[in-house]
């Protein structure tokens, strides 16, 4: 199983696809930051405009944690896209290029295969996700400094000690590799139906799309079916990043506001991860490998 | 006619009167607090605003005469009203140029106090109007509310201990009027619609902010530099 996930992976980064979305990680996060670094107090400004008629607020607003908080609500939304060009591809891709028949040919079950395969992309995922958190968190760091993390939620705002946002960050990076990973799962599985890599890659997004639209439209209607959408709960590494409160409003460092809701959202996203991995490889055993 | 014009002339004489008396007490008062030169003090700041989750946070308060003033926080980010805070008692009767009216008395934290109005002379004061809760016997403000052109009404409330004798309060409380606080869902990009909404006494809870510096430490009359104060 250990050499198929090394070969597995061999493939994988041998495709120069593979490094696009790599490159358009650092492309992205090194442009958002020299534009943070030139002008990112103007941004600040414009972001407290409200809050600073009534509020003075004093320190370096603008480091490193703030940053890569910044950072990740943009990116975390099309980093799905990056993933589905390698995970939806896993299995078309062969299928295109002919060379599933072949390598089923070798003494290895079904299952195996499929496992090993899924095994691969999430390694690429995991890779793709540590590169993130390198240059968004500690190039961050590196650039701005760190300080306390100043957040503004749409009804209130959160100031985060400077020791008290490390591990959260640790804990969002968690979460955001297991909503990837569903990401990638779903990718996963659509690619068994498809024998070239576009229709997936197109599909895993459109899935991905539709369903954020769904989660983030509040009409009533579709409250109903929103707990079950894992769009829904892809976005939940943001309750790292809140506190609990004393009655007398004094925030209670290292405390989550709302753990059970982290807790409930890795449960569905683990479940769906086991729903389309499971279903993928039962339509692949059955199925017939005609490329 | 004679029993009105005698009346009259009473009253003016107690309102002159009175109105000697409270300038003395509040000149009482004032030489008090001219004793300190300037002070440093150490402090912990908690923050109630309905709006702001904020933990507790390590302050250092510098002043030094006439009025310099200068909150700052140990590393970190503060939020602070604004205004209210770089308020001390120093500044409230720093001018000469006020109009003090006495207006009865009542009891600050068990102690009784003297109420006393104070109407800045000029125009160009931010100040509207200052009312102060003097402790006659200590000399001592007890509490002070102030309206300003610019911040809004704050109410300030002092309790003394170990450094009474220099009129420098143990613990402030400031309580001041917030706005209300809302950034677009497109902005924070939250779309989670969860929030119950806001009872009526929620929402008059939610009005009134809230800022309490306690003070560990201070340090009198040792000089300080200009700097500090540059902001």
């Amino acid at each position: 199983m250990y050499k198929l996930i090394q070969i597995e992976l061999y493939k994988i980064f041998r495709r120069p696809r593979t490094y696009i979305a790599f490159a358009a990680i650092t492309a992205l996060i090194t442009i958002i930051q020299f534009g943070l670094k030139l002008d990112g107090n103007t941004y600040a400004e414009f972001m407290m405009r409200d809050l600073s008629s009534s509020i003075t607020i004093d320190g370096n607003i603008l480091n490193g944690y703030l940053v890569c908080y910044i950072m990740l609500q943009l990116l975390l939304v099309h980093v799905p896209l990056l993933i589905a060009l390698i995970a939806a591809d896993m299995i078309s891709g062969e299928a295109n290029m002919g060379t599933l028949r072949i390598m089923l040919t070798k003494p290895i079950s079904r299952t195996q295969f499929m496992l090993a395969k899924f095994a691969a992309a999430a390694v690429y995922t995991m890779m793709l996700l540590v590169w993130l958190a390198i240059l968004a968190l500690f190039g961050s760091m590196l650039i701005f400094g760190t300080d306390d993390l100043f957040l503004m939620k749409s009804s209130y705002v959160v100031l985060l000690k400077n020791g008290d946002i490390f591990w959260r960050y640790v804990g969002a990076f968690g979460f955001a590799a297991v909503a990837m990973l569903t990401v990638a799962a779903l990718g996963f599985l659509l690619s068994v139906f498809a024998e070239n890599s576009i229709g997936p890659i197109v599909a895993t997004m459109s899935v991905i799309i539709f369903f954020t639209i769904l989660s983030t439209l509040n009409i009533p209607i579709f409250n109903a079916i929103k707990p079950f959408l894992f769009t829904t709960h892809m976005n939940d590494w943001k309750e790292f990043f809140d506190m609990k409160v004393t009655d007398t409003n004094e925030s209670i460092i290292g405390s989550v506001l709302r753990p059970e809701k982290i807790i409930n959202s890795i449960l569905v996203l683990l479940i769906h991860i086991v729903g389309f991995v499971t279903a993928a490889i039962l339509i692949f055993k059955k199925k017939d490998i005609l490329s | 006619m004679k029993q009105l014009l005698t009346f009259i002339i009473l009253f003016a004489l107690h309102t002159t009167v009175g109105a000697q008396d409270v300038t003395a007490l509040i000149n009482k008062v004032k030489a008090k607090l001219d004793a300190v030169n300037d002070y440093e003090a150490d402090g912990k700041m908690k923050t109630d605003v309905a709006f702001i989750k904020a933990p507790l946070g390590r302050v250092k308060v510098y002043f030094k005469k006439p009025n310099k003033f200068r909150l700052k926080k140990e590393g970190g980010i503060s939020l602070l009203p604004k205004g209210g805070v770089s308020v001390n008692m120093n500044s409230l009767i720093s001018t000469k140029d006020f109009v003090a009216i006495a207006a009865g008395e009542s009891v600050v934290n068990d102690t009784k106090v003297k109420i006393i109005k104070l109407l800045p002379g000029g125009d160009n004061s931010d100040i509207v109007l200052t009312t102060l809760y003097i402790d006659e016997a200590n000399l001592l403000i007890r509490k002070a509310v102030t309206t300003t052109k610019e911040n809004g009404t704050y109410d300030i409330e002092m309790t003394y201990g170990k450094f009474a004798n220099y009129s420098l309060p143990d613990k402030v409380v400031f309580s001041f009027n917030t706005k209300d606080y809302k950034l677009p869902k497109g902005i924070t990009l939250e779309f989670d619609d969860n929030k119950k909404p806001e009872t009526e006494a929620e929402k008059l809870r939610n009005k009134k902010g809230r800022v309490e510096i306690t003070y560990t430490n201070y340090s009198i009359n040792k000089g300080i530099d200009d700097s500090v104060f540059k902001m």
